[in-house]
């Protein structure tokens, strides 16, 4: 698989893949897409670039180990819910707060949070099954 | 968005009062351990922080809980319906004596676990994450006990298994992947079944709400579809909780794992099924309970006695402790096929008692296996004299477990074989009582082999054999102190005793829950408000 074409060109896929996927996160709350499957583009990135350079390399790219981005992630989730304790709003009941960002309203809100912890669950979780696929192979 | 201009009247779909803060006590367990599990998840590699911070939350978890069954002991079902949506469409979170109660006594079988594999479990074993597992698992079993929705029930027992699954393992022996197979796929199909019960139910009903779902069952009847649905959650939970005859699993992979993994899945994971058959059968459709009641009784009185002559059969210790398993759920199974709130009331006892008494009897096991280096019947012997303070341990559980007063295993044998009698079901106050028998001669065997006797099997008769390492207790690094693990039986002792002496309270508390149960009124008002 360790062509010079696929080498040279992986990096640059693997960038794109990650952009694309937290634009697809980002739409998810009223258009198709969401955490889960942006963070199913954002694992191929990653199951991509452990093909093209190898799963160590591909490892101190993201730093963290996958299976503690997944872990962050479920408590990112978990935590939006709790907000809604300090408005005496039962669990998990949505906070929208609109901000001013160089003259553009930006609507934030809890839910988003939650997708962004949906996103890192999947790609910390299947991100370390695809590594973990790649690293047997190359035994 | 949120900026849209059109006004709604939220009302019409969502709570607009504001909720008070006792209420977050009914979701709390689950995050709590959702948090705690994370947080022990990402600093897994750090093996003295981790276990400190899992039995932070487990002990955090403890405290909510009791206060959660004051809390409900004092002012009846709480609700909460996550995101303020109105029920049925939101999903709710009801929580009776019932959930309330067997997430406290859950809750303090974690804790008592987290303390006893803080040195009993190998730092390989805690990288590879014991204490995530633990607490994610603690997540399924107090969301599937506190929770109001069906299909939510569903998904916390997927929680549990899951994390149960990477318990079960823990260790990468043959033999333990192995166990975790048979038990995989046996839960599997299982859960499986659960699914497909709760996806023709909800064709069926239109809802997926439990008091929704109790409301529209008993307005409409026992009909055909319903009856169907009946016997595949009993067959379901059945498989669950280990009952006759599809219960070959349990005895083929509880003994594989490390034993306070074991201690935990024996005291909880079957009595998750239990408290499921408690839910659908005697709450949500009662008159299919009625029908199938002798069919059940059937299946619990084969349970108690196959699961106890597989206790006499066996020359393991950890083997026979599975099946004593067994046949403590034919007991609980009897008072489901009785029906009555006594007999209920019974059922609720004997799994709160069978939780503590189960774990620490798996616990004890475990300090046996390493004074004497083995869990074989045949070659253990000479224990009392390394340890009289484990010999008189193991002797109260086992009257506890024979059902045998003063302990707590004996009141609710006698609230079943009450129930029996009232009821004219002499046969399975019967099977009862003789289970109870062969129990006592199970484990009074396993006493008198490991502890009375001198040494091992060839021992002459008063001689005395000293065992390998002198007896003495070595667990964890050289010279650790071993209060990690007797500290965790001392609680689930003291209680076992506490229940025994003392029953008066747990009885009460039973038979609110198992009267909640039988007439759920105040399940429904609390999910519908007043006018239900």
């Amino acid at each position: 698989m360790r062509t010079v074409i696929f080498r040279t060109f992986a990096p640059f896929i693997t960038a794109l893949m990650v952009l694309f996927s937290i634009f697809v996160l980002l739409r998810g709350h009223n258009e198709p897409g969401g955490g889960f499957i942006g963070g199913l583009i954002a694992a191929s990135a990653l199951a991509i670039y452990g093909i093209s350079a190898g799963v160590g390399p591909a490892r101190r790219a993201l730093k963290a180990h996958p299976m503690s981005i997944a872990a962050f992630g479920l408590l990112l989730a978990a935590l939006s819910g709790l907000l809604s304790l300090f408005t005496r709003q039962a669990f998990m009941t949505s906070q929208w707060v609109t901000i001013d960002f160089l003259g553009v309203a930006v609507d934030l809100s809890t839910p988003m949070f939650f997708d962004i912890g949906v996103y890192l669950v999947v790609v910390g979780a299947i991100g370390s099954i695809a590594l973990a696929l790649e690293e047997r192979e190359s035994d | 968005m949120a900026g849209s201009s059109t006004t709604v009247d939220i009302a019409q779909a969502m709570f607009t009062e504001p909720v008070a803060f006792a209420d977050w006590l009914v979701i709390a367990p689950s995050i709590l351990t959702i948090i705690g599990g994370t947080l022990c998840l990402i600093t897994r590699k750090q093996t003295t922080l981790a276990p400190k911070l899992g039995l932070f939350f487990l002990g955090l978890l403890v405290l909510n809980n009791v206060m959660l069954l004051a809390e409900v002991l004092k002012r009846g079902v709480i609700t909460m319906v996550m995101g303020n949506w109105l029920p049925p469409f939101g999903i709710a979170f009801t929580v009776d004596a019932l959930g309330a109660t067997l997430a406290l006594v859950a809750a303090i079988v974690a804790f008592s676990a987290g303390l006893y594999a803080s040195i009993t479990i190998d730092s390989s074993g805690k990288r590879y994450g014991f204490y995530p597992f633990l607490l994610l698992m603690m997540t399924g079993a107090n969301g599937a006990f506190l929770t109001g929705d069906i299909f939510n029930m569903y998904v916390w027992f997927e929680v549990l298994l899951i994390s149960s699954y990477g318990l079960l393992v823990l260790g990468n022996d043959r033999a333990q992947l192995d166990g975790t197979v048979k038990y995989g796929i046996l839960n599997l199909i299982g859960t499986n079944l659960f699914l497909i019960a709760t996806g023709l139910l909800y064709g069926q009903l239109g809802t997926l709400n439990m008091a929704d779902i109790t409301m529209k069952v008993r307005e409409s009847g026992v009909s055909g579809p319903l009856m169907t649905i009946a016997v595949l959650y009993f067959l379901a939970f059945a498989m669950k909780a280990a009952a006759f005859p599809v219960n070959f699993w349990l005895p083929s992979s509880y003994h594989t794992p490390r034993i306070v993994v074991a201690a935990v899945f024996a005291g909880l994971l079957t009595k998750v099924g239990v408290y499921a058959l408690l839910r659908t059968l005697v709450m949500l459709m009662p008159a299919a309970r009625t029908e199938l009641a002798e069919i059940i009784a059937w299946v619990a009185a084969l349970t108690m006695l196959t699961g106890v002559i597989g206790a006499l059969a066996q020359s393991d210790l950890r083997r026979m402790l599975g099946y004593l398993v067994i046949s403590g759920i034919g007991s609980m199974l009897a008072g489901i096929a009785m029906g009555s709130v006594l007999a209920l009331s019974g059922t609720v006892f004997y799994a709160v008692h069978s939780i503590l008494v189960m774990t620490a009897l798996y616990m004890a096991a475990g300090l046996m296996a390493a004074m004497a280096g083995s869990y074989d019947l045949r070659r253990l012997g000479g224990l009392y004299g390394a340890s009289p303070v484990l010999a008189g341990v193991f002797l109260v559980l086992a009257l506890a477990v024979a059902g045998l007063p003063p302990f707590s295993g004996f009141w609710p044998k006698v609230m079943l074989v009450d129930a029996a009698l009232t009821l004219g079901w002499n046969w399975l106050a019967a099977s009862i009582l003789v289970t109870g028998f062969l129990t006592s001669l199970a484990v009074g065997r396993v006493w008198i082999y490991a502890f009375w006797r001198g040494g091992p099997e060839g021992t002459v008769d008063g001689g005395s054999v000293s065992l390998p390492g002198g007896g003495v207790l070595t667990l964890g690094a050289q010279g650790q102190s071993t209060a990690a693990v007797w500290v965790p039986i001392g609680i689930l002792t003291a209680l076992v005793i506490l229940f025994g002496l003392q029953p008066e309270w747990m009885m009460e508390v039973s038979s609110r829950g198992a009267s909640g149960l039988v007439d759920p009124v105040g399940y429904l008002r609390s999910v519908f408000g007043g006018g239900a």
